[in-house]
């Protein structure tokens, strides 16, 4: 009887371990998958979830982006590259969905906005620097009789009130 | 004076770039999809699971396929629109039950009404990405040779069915094409 017991408890734990094994086997091809899980997301941080536009496909756990991310790895998974991905989701979404938009006509002043600002920038920077180098030009002689006047105290007033900004 | 004009040269244009800014709608983006074939698809019927439907099947009119469902607080507030403009009878508009139970839907129309000629069920959501669909409710007018023409990401309203959609369906019918 006592015999039967044992057996009967060995058997069970026997198959505990046994499920415990049976999972582990299970979650086996996400781990095998680490190259291919790299690969979708490298592509989601590229690209823009539509739900919520300030967050990558990536960083994004709406809806939609999970559905799009499952969608890419079915697609890696298929054979698909990476080009052919980007491409499919412009089919769908536009250029918008990229976080890196190509170069044409309407975004080119997306790409080289900053620089001509930049340029202006730069363009005002110079101008400033060259009016500041105009006030340290010397005194004409007049200026310079003018001065040692006042500096002597022959024009009466004037002196002390404007002495401050000189 | 001088000095002053070009800061308010440039505050003057970054308040315009900041109020063009804020009058888009940053929801709009431009569908890729205008003026290209409607993606093809063959799908079940949301009240007819042995019946399916596809955009062949609408070939030859001018249609509406509108996206829709029963967890969409938006096509509730969209939904009287749509039944008003399926009174009209001048276009058929058929459903896209997206990612939605097929009881639920089937009860959310049976409860609101039912504009749709019919209603494609799409339950995993493949037919949303391939319209590109990122916020339900959505709209588009295919005309008579399956080319889309037009899209709306949200709700439609009386406005919108009165200036855009109507006027499109009629250019849309008398072209031959």
């Amino acid at each position: 009887m006592r015999g039967a017991m044992m057996k009967l408890l060995r058997v069970a734990m026997l198959s505990v371990i046994l499920m415990g094994i049976v999972a582990a086997k299970d979650a086996q091809p996400v781990a095998a998958d680490e190259k291919l899980e790299q690969r979708v997301n490298a592509l989601a941080t590229e690209l823009r979830c539509l739900v919520c536009q300030n967050q990558t496909l990536a960083d994004s756990n709406a809806d939609l982006a999970v559905d799009l991310k499952n969608q890419i790895r079915d697609k890696l998974r298929g054979g698909a590259s990476e080009r052919d991905i980007l491409d499919y989701m412009v089919a769908r979404y536009g250029d918008f969905v990229l976080y890196r938009p190509p170069l044409k006509a309407a975004t080119l002043l997306l790409w080289i906005g900053p620089f001509v600002a930049m340029v202006i920038g730069l363009f005002l920077l110079m101008r400033h620097l060259r009016g500041r180098r105009v006030a340290v030009t010397p005194l004409s002689d007049e200026e310079r009789a003018r001065a040692a006047a006042m500096l002597a105290g022959v024009e009466p007033g004037t002196a002390s009130d404007k002495g401050g900004s000189l | 004076m001088n000095r002053y004009i070009i800061p308010l040269g440039l505050f003057v244009v970054l308040v315009i770039f900041l109020a063009v800014g804020l009058t888009l709608n940053p929801r709009e983006v431009p569908s890729p999809l205008i003026d290209k074939p409607a993606p093809a698809f063959d799908v079940a019927q949301l009240h007819a699971a042995d019946k399916t439907i596809s955009p062949k099947d609408m070939l030859g009119k001018v249609w509406i396929f509108n996206v829709w469902a029963s967890w969409c607080v938006a096509c509730r507030e969209e939904h009287p629109v749509l039944m008003g403009l399926a009174k009209l009878n001048v276009v058929p508009i058929v459903g896209l039950n997206h990612k939605d139970k097929r009881d639920d839907g089937i009860a959310w129309l049976k409860r609101f009404g039912d504009p749709y000629v019919v209603s494609a069920f799409d339950n995993a959501g493949g037919i949303g990405i391939d319209y590109g669909v990122y916020g339900v409710p959505e709209t588009f007018v295919v005309d008579k040779t399956g080319v889309i023409r037009y899209k709306r990401i949200g709700p439609i309203t009386p406005e919108i069915v009165r200036d855009k959609i109507l006027p499109l369906v009629q250019t849309l019918n008398r072209s031959g094409a």
